[in-house]
């Protein structure tokens, strides 16, 4: 129910907006988000976009995960 | 559900099993009960099997977390009240067509004659009431905070006046306080629902470190998401600290949540005290219309008997205590047998994110063949 789906904003005209995931492209609304712009990545649930995806953070977390994958295999993590 | 372009590294099962790894090393010196509130965790954690992966001694309970399996029957009965008249159409999520009201449900209604739609928003619901002027449109309002703020939204726009909800709305919060009171500490740690957290913020659970002191982390919902969650609430555990609230979900959730979600929120609507499928009434867990808005309410619009007394549990069904943590689904009699995502008898087999659907769905996931 709370299913959330990242997709990036191709278009924008007011609080309209279009987004695009996976090839799908979906009408959604802006109207719950401070700044939006195109080429954002927007958090969407139930037509609205709910928050912008913190990209820089996601890919701090994925490098923190990458170290526990290599200190797994016995690499370097430094 | 997922994450997009550079980010699909968050599906890689090397690193999921790069964490479970890991989060074995951690020493527990007793066995470890961990509850999510969170249909789609409950998803992730059975499709992925999870479960198997956790050291041992650490059970992982899926708690309340479908709004779809809380709704009270009492709720689908009102909005069904509505349907069976002759000028209404009934909107509503698909994942609520088949939940069982005390008699029936959206599906069988709209077998024998009313005009039940789905839609995927309620943006979609009051487009059905404006391309439809001469018939009613009622909007079947549930969901927790996630969703409330999109209906919220949503009643923000110019709408037409032929058009009205059913609220049906919960809040996770005051469902985690009654959780850990029944539970009187035989919860350990909780992981907290991401996209909840997205609205309401990390600050939005600050009465769990203040008052109660149990390790919680909001976790996202990939595999990993999960994983590391757990190896978090271990790390508390183990430390032997006051436990504490961490966002482990960075990428969406911010420390004061979407305020502008929240203002949304609050504008239409109101705390109340409304009742959970088979769990009882919890004190200001729900939404209802403030009374300047009360014209929005079908109950009110279209002038809607109180329903007669609503059966939540049928008989045999364990589905209340599915939804509390007391009893796993596989212990249902009428699990896979009597009650099937196909034919399902209870609300927790109904929608993907119902424990019981979930359980059922990947029941052969994790285990060796032949068994």
């Amino acid at each position: 129910m709370c299913l959330g789906i990242p997709m990036l904003i191709i278009e924008k005209s007011g609080n309209d907006a279009v987004a695009e995931s996976g090839g799908v492209r979906k009408s959604i609304r802006l109207d719950l988000i401070e700044t939006a712009t195109i080429g954002d990545y927007v958090l969407i649930h139930a037509g609205y976009a709910i928050e912008k995806l913190d990209t820089e953070d996601a890919l701090e977390t994925l490098e923190l995960i990458r170290q526990v994958y290599r200190a797994g295999r016995g690499e370097d993590v430094s | 559900m997922t994450d997009s372009g550079a980010l699909g590294e968050y599906r890689d099962p090397s690193l999921a099993r790069a964490l479970a790894g890991e989060m074995q090393a951690i020493r527990l010196e007793r066995p470890i009960a961990l509850m999510h509130v969170c249909g789609t965790h409950e998803h992730t954690i059975a499709r992925a099997s999870l479960r198997s992966l956790l050291p041992e001694g650490v059970r992982l309970i899926a708690g309340p977390g479908c709004p779809v399996c809380v709704c009270p029957a009492r709720d689908i009965d009102r909005a069904l009240e509505a349907a069976k008249r002759e000028n209404v159409i009934l909107a509503t999520f698909g994942d609520m067509v088949r939940v069982p009201s005390s008699e029936s449900s959206f599906e069988k209604a709209k077998a024998e004659g009313c005009d039940v739609r789905v839609v995927y928003s309620p943006v979609d619901a009051a487009r059905l009431a404006r391309l439809n002027p001469e018939k009613e449109v009622v909007f079947m309002a549930v969901g927790f905070e996630t969703t409330a703020a999109p209906i919220a939204a949503s009643l923000a726009d110019d709408l037409p006046r032929n058009f009205s909800i059913v609220p049906s709305m919960r809040l996770v919060p005051p469902a985690l306080r009654f959780l850990m009171a029944r539970s009187a500490g035989a919860i350990d740690g909780f992981i907290l629902p991401g996209h909840v957290s997205a609205i309401i913020g990390r600050s939005g659970y600050a009465f769990i470190e203040e008052e109660y002191g149990i390790p919680a982390v909001i976790a996202g919902f990939e595999a990993i998401d999960v994983l590391r969650a757990v190896r978090g609430l271990l790390a508390q555990i183990a430390g032997g600290a006051r436990g504490t609230v961490e966002n482990q979900y960075g990428r969406v959730v911010r420390e004061r949540g979407n305020e502008r979600a929240q203002s949304a929120i609050v504008r239409f609507f109101e705390e109340a005290d409304v009742p959970w499928r088979g769990i009882g009434t919890i004190p200001r867990s729900g939404l209802a219309l403030r009374r300047e808005y009360e014209r929005l309410d079908a109950a009110v619009r279209l002038d809607l008997p109180e329903p007669a007394a609503a059966v939540d549990v049928r008989e045999g069904c364990r589905c209340h205590l599915v939804i509390l943590g007391e009893a796993e689904p596989e212990t249902c009699p009428f699990f896979g047998g009597e009650c099937t995502p196909r034919a399902p008898y209870g609300p927790c087999m109904v929608s993907s994110e119902g424990t019981c659907w979930a359980r059922f769905e990947y029941r052969s996931v994790g285990r060796p063949a032949g068994r």
